[in-house]
């Protein structure tokens, strides 16, 4: 009796009572400070919801991965099974999404991913159900490399850690970059701290830049040592991902001058963006909103314009879709349109730190490098 | 032939590091036989207090001088509250309540501290680099963790083998028992052991913050690589530990900066470039392997068990 | 084990019929998750059992089982990458790489005693989680996504979840009483006595260093089945399966729950797992709670949850298991 296959599951009711929606981040350890800053802009755009999506209110169970592709996945699971939400969103990692995505996809949940970009998902992986308000890992690093080659740079040296975001970040930096790769190291992850070796390594090829790759706190150590090693000022620093407004506060006056690529930079100068700084920094006193938090804020976004759009009849998941393919919201980064994979079509800026009015050290946007940038693993994806 | 020198002087001072915890957790181990998963927290700790003690203070070395003290207080603290209960149990023991004590702490610190990390900028007299040869330099502040932990190496040398508590510590490393029944205060010489032991930690803590990061969970990874260091030293030996704390520095830094290149050579690069990280983080632990399938004590063992 | 209804008979039993009853309380109350959940639980249960054999009866302290747990997962895992799904291929070979792991890791750490052994165990748990963080055609540091669970003929089908724990659960049972039945016979007797006086094991004509090796091999070979489960159960593999953290986990679950007992390792399972679900429902800061909680268990609670559980029966069962010496 009970080996026979138990009941599907209910069918979902035409009437919400509430939108339920999961969002997966890492609350635990010491990129805690990331899975906050993404669920406080979660919880603000509601905030500028009314805390109601098309008129029902809005539930939003946390769940924490612990930096744990296998925890990541049991808690998707939870999600899907025992709390039965409908929509999943977060995901900062690109290993515990890829773990992940399985029970998402089969169970046909939509999933709004707010950070983690592997090349999988944008290529052969894609879905109609998964969605993304970042971007595809290679596509910050190629900007990058597309902004060397107009500063005339002939030479890099290329640092990053050993997991799936690092190589697709150097990669992405090679595939644009015009100039000679001298050289490049991946170093283990997390767990190496000390970046000496590498560091005399870059300084002795003779390169005339190096590009690196060091998110959340790796990136404090990275760009501490490399003022210590004498190397900040000599040989000109380009980033991706490693200077934010969560690490700045830490690497202080190393990161002054330190170029770097990104999607979102906290001054673009859209109304939707203004009332989203401001009103962060206003209900989270002292701190900043990252381009993890906007991106958060632009999934809720997502997520509210396709309730709104099926009047909250949710159990039609191909009206969802189509509902979301539009991304009929005003995102912060100014508007953006999908691609055939459901990954963001979009600008690409460069950042620059630099003291702001009261001699605090901020992100600044100083030119578009791309525009309308779209991953190169689109085609991969069968759907058109 | 520069880089060769430079890459040696880095091994020396990430060696040198990694000795101040192996010294700690070498006495702690060889003398009152305990297992301690919470050394780390210690290093932690004293990361934190200097971060915390620097800002005050507006000085790096008076804050770390405070850090220091305050970490030694700790120390003796959880040898009081908790580590002497644990004293004679078994390892396994050991292991899972110091596991405990590593939630602890970790939590205690994101509670009082926030979740986000501390800085602890370098003064700017230790900032620059140095031209120790013509034509290389070198950073300040690197050299100077060589030059604090050579000094505090010398320091337990002369502690451990020139003074009457050196003689207890040395004697307790051997034998537990028979300086117990030399009627030693011996509840008294264990709770300066591990504050000793935890100073250490706090120092090495404190001197990696301003290169590293001050973070939640910074000691867990080191931790393992002090423990090899132990192991492969010889319990309860500080030389053990000193020499080992060398060869794994040196051997670490000299397997990433060479490595790589050298798989180049045999291998396609993208297969080399995939595996020469994971190949160079295996190096230690071969080392490890090695010397114990050969002697299987460590090589200065302290015990005669 | 005498048959008496001590606390802690009555509390063993409960826990196997909860167990066995769970899928009929995950139909009737419609919580699929908690199957998902128990799963794990069973599955990493059958891990630390295997554990405890060594660590327990046999006193050689492991600190690199998660190791096995990857190997058989990786077998799973890598065959079904290059397009093999057959469980009658798959599993064998998941039990024989992790038996030759063992048996060449055991031949060269039992030369070391204690502490000397724990770490030399880490460090070969160390090098294999390197090694598989080294293969970029398996996923390397990220891990490899197993699209379909090992095939077995109908109507065996490990894609229906309740099956899945029947089949999870029934191995289980079936390592617990393999273990009894070991550790209760003429070699087990000799593995222990070992763990307590070698020398004389020795002396009275026991080969103990290849009789600890023999427990060792199969040790290891039960957590590669754990491995194989694990891998189908999360439909996924990565190297962080095998990293030392992962280790330290069994053992506390081994040591929690109480060592060298046959249900020991289960309790310690399921109470540590469950417990971190419960808390970490609760609250944020849940380690906080968790950690004291261990010390606690240590400090006052000697044998573990087990032993707390003789402690509470009015009678005091005859113990099979004797004091853990160093």
């Amino acid at each position: 009796m009970l080996l026979a296959a138990g009941p599907a599951i209910g069918p979902a009711t035409a009437q919400q009572k509430t939108i339920k929606i999961g969002f997966v981040s890492t609350f635990s350890g010491p990129t805690a400070v990331i899975g906050n800053d993404m669920r406080n802009s979660f919880e603000l755009a509601l905030d500028h919801m009314g805390r109601k999506m098309g008129g029902i209110p809005v539930e939003v169970i946390y769940e924490d991965d612990g930096l744990k592709p296998d925890v990541g996945k049991q808690k998707t699971e939870k999600l899907i099974e025992s709390d039965k939400v409908d929509f999943i969103a977060g995901y900062i990692w690109s290993n515990v999404m890829l773990a992940s995505l399985k029970p998402i996809v089969d169970s046909k949940t939509f999933l709004v991913i707010a950070n983690a970009g592997p090349s999988q998902i944008a290529g052969e992986l894609c879905s109609p159900t998964v969605f993304s308000t970042s971007w595809q890992n290679d596509q910050t690093p190629q900007a990058m490399g597309t902004y060397m080659n107009s500063k005339g740079v002939k030479s890099v040296y290329l640092i990053g850690p050993n997991y799936a975001a690092g190589k697709d970040m150097l990669a992405g930096v090679a595939s644009t970059f015009k100039g000679k790769v001298i050289g490049q190291d991946l170093t283990t992850w997390p767990s190496q701290l000390d970046f000496s070796a590498e560091l005399a390594k870059a300084k002795a090829s003779g390169a005339e830049a190096v590009f690196v790759f060091y998110p959340g706190a790796a990136g404090v150590q990275f760009l501490n040592q490399y003022a210590a090693a004498g190397l900040k000022g000599k040989i000109p620093l380009y980033t991706a991902f490693t200077i934010d407004e969560l690490s700045l506060p830490l690497q202080k006056e190393n990161a002054l001058g330190v170029p770097g690529a990104q999607e979102w930079v906290n001054d673009l100068p859209n109304e939707q963006n203004k009332k989203f700084v401001a009103d962060y920094r206003k209900k989270y006193t002292g701190l900043r909103p990252t381009f993890y938090g906007a991106q958060s804020y632009d999934a809720a976004q997502l997520i509210n314009s396709a309730v709104v759009a099926t009047k909250g009849n949710l159990s039609d998941k191909v009206a969802v879709q189509k509902a979301m393919e539009k991304a009929d919201f005003k995102s912060v980064r100014g508007n953006f349109k999908f691609g055939n994979n459901h990954v963001p079509i979009q600008n690409f800026y460069l950042q620059d730190v630099v003291k702001d009015a009261d001699g605090q050290l901020s992100l600044k946007t100083v030119a578009t490098i791309v525009k309308d940038d779209q991953d190169r693993f689109h085609d991969k994806c069968p759907m058109k | 032939m520069t880089l060769f020198f430079e890459q040696c002087l880095n091994g020396l001072q990430f060696g040198l590091l990694l000795f101040l915890l192996a010294a700690g957790l070498t006495l702690v181990f060889g003398i009152m036989d305990l297992v301690n998963l919470a050394h780390g927290s210690l290093y932690m700790v004293g990361a934190y207090f200097a971060a915390t003690f620097a800002a005050w203070t507006g000085s790096f070395v008076f804050g770390a001088v405070l850090a220091l003290c305050a970490t030694l207080v700790v120390g003796m603290a959880v040898e009081v509250i908790v580590m002497r209960r644990l004293y004679g149990r078994d390892h396994l023991d050991h292991v899972l309540g110091t596991f405990g004590l590593i939630l602890f702490f970790d939590e205690a610190v994101r509670l009082i501290w926030g979740p986000a990390g501390l800085s602890l900028p370098l003064p700017s007299w230790l900032a620059g680099s140095v031209q120790i040869l013509p034509g290389f330099q070198y950073s300040s502040y690197r050299l100077a963790i060589i030059v604090v932990t050579l000094s505090v190496a010398a320091f337990l040398y002369v502690l451990v083998m020139r003074t009457r508590i050196g003689m207890l510590i040395r004697a307790g490393a051997s034998n537990r028992e028979m300086v117990g029944a030399l009627g030693v205060n011996i509840k008294l010489l264990y709770t300066l052991v591990f504050g000793l032991g935890a100073a250490l930690a706090g120092l090495a803590g404190l001197m990696q913050a301003p290169i590293l990061t001050v973070q939640i969970g910074m000691g867990e990874n080191i931790l393992i690589l002090a423990f090899v260091v132990t192991v492969i030293g010889g319990i309860g030996s500080i030389r053990g530990a000193l020499v080992a704390a060398l060869l794994v520095g040196i051997l670490d830094t000299l397997g990433r900066a060479f490595f790589p290149d050298i798989l180049r050579t045999m291998l396609s690069p993208t297969a080399a470039s995939a595996l020469a990280p994971a190949l160079s983080s295996m190096l230690i632990y071969l080392l490890m392997a090695i010397v114990l399938v050969i002697k299987p004590e460590g090589l200065f063992s302290a015990g005669n068990k | 084990m005498s048959g008496a209804f001590t606390a802690r008979n009555v509390a063993t039993a409960a826990l196997i019929a909860g167990l066995v009853l769970l899928p009929v309380y995950s139909q009737v109350f419609g919580d699929r998750f908690i199957l998902t959940l128990f799963t794990r639980i069973v599955i990493l249960a059958l891990a630390a059992v295997s554990l405890n054999l060594i660590l327990g009866f046999g006193g050689m302290m492991s600190f690199g089982h998660a190791a096995y747990l990857g190997i058989g997962g990786y077998a799973v895992g890598m065959l079904a990458h290059e397009g093999i799904y057959s469980g009658f291929i798959q599993w064998p070979v998941a039990l024989l790489a992790s038996a030759l792991f063992a048996l060449v890791i055991g031949a060269l750490s039992l030369r070391t005693r204690g502490v000397y052994f724990i770490m030399i165990t880490l460090a070969f748990a160390q090098m294999a989680y390197y090694l598989v963080s080294g293969l970029a055609r398996y996923g390397g540091d990220d891990g490899l996504t197993i699209y379909k669970r090992s095939q077995f003929i109908e109507p065996l089908n490990l894609s229906n979840k309740v099956q899945f724990y029947y089949v999870c659960l029934a191995i289980l049972f079936g390592a617990i009483y393999l273990i009894w039945r070991l550790t209760n016979s003429r070699f087990g007797m000799a593995v222990q006595g070992a763990r307590s006086n070698e020398a004389r094991m020795r002396a009275i004509g026991f080969p103990t260093y290849r009789y600890r090796l023999v427990c060792f091999v199969i040790a290891g070979t039960l957590g590669g089945l754990a491995g194989a489960l694990l891998a189908n159960h999360a439909d996924f593999i990565s190297p962080a399966t095998m990293y030392w953290t992962r280790s330290g986990d069994l053992i506390i679950m081994v040591v929690l729950g109480g060592m060298a007992t046959p249900f020991g390792p289960l309790i310690g399972a399921v109470a540590l797992l469950v417990l971190e679900e419960v808390l970490s429902g609760i609250t944020e800061y849940w380690q906080i709670i968790l950690g004291p909680l261990l010390l606690l268990v240590v400090l006052f609670a000697r044998g573990g949850i087990d032993g707390l559980l003789s402690l509470l029966g009015a009678k005091v069962a005859t113990k099979v298991n004797p004091k853990v010496g160093s």
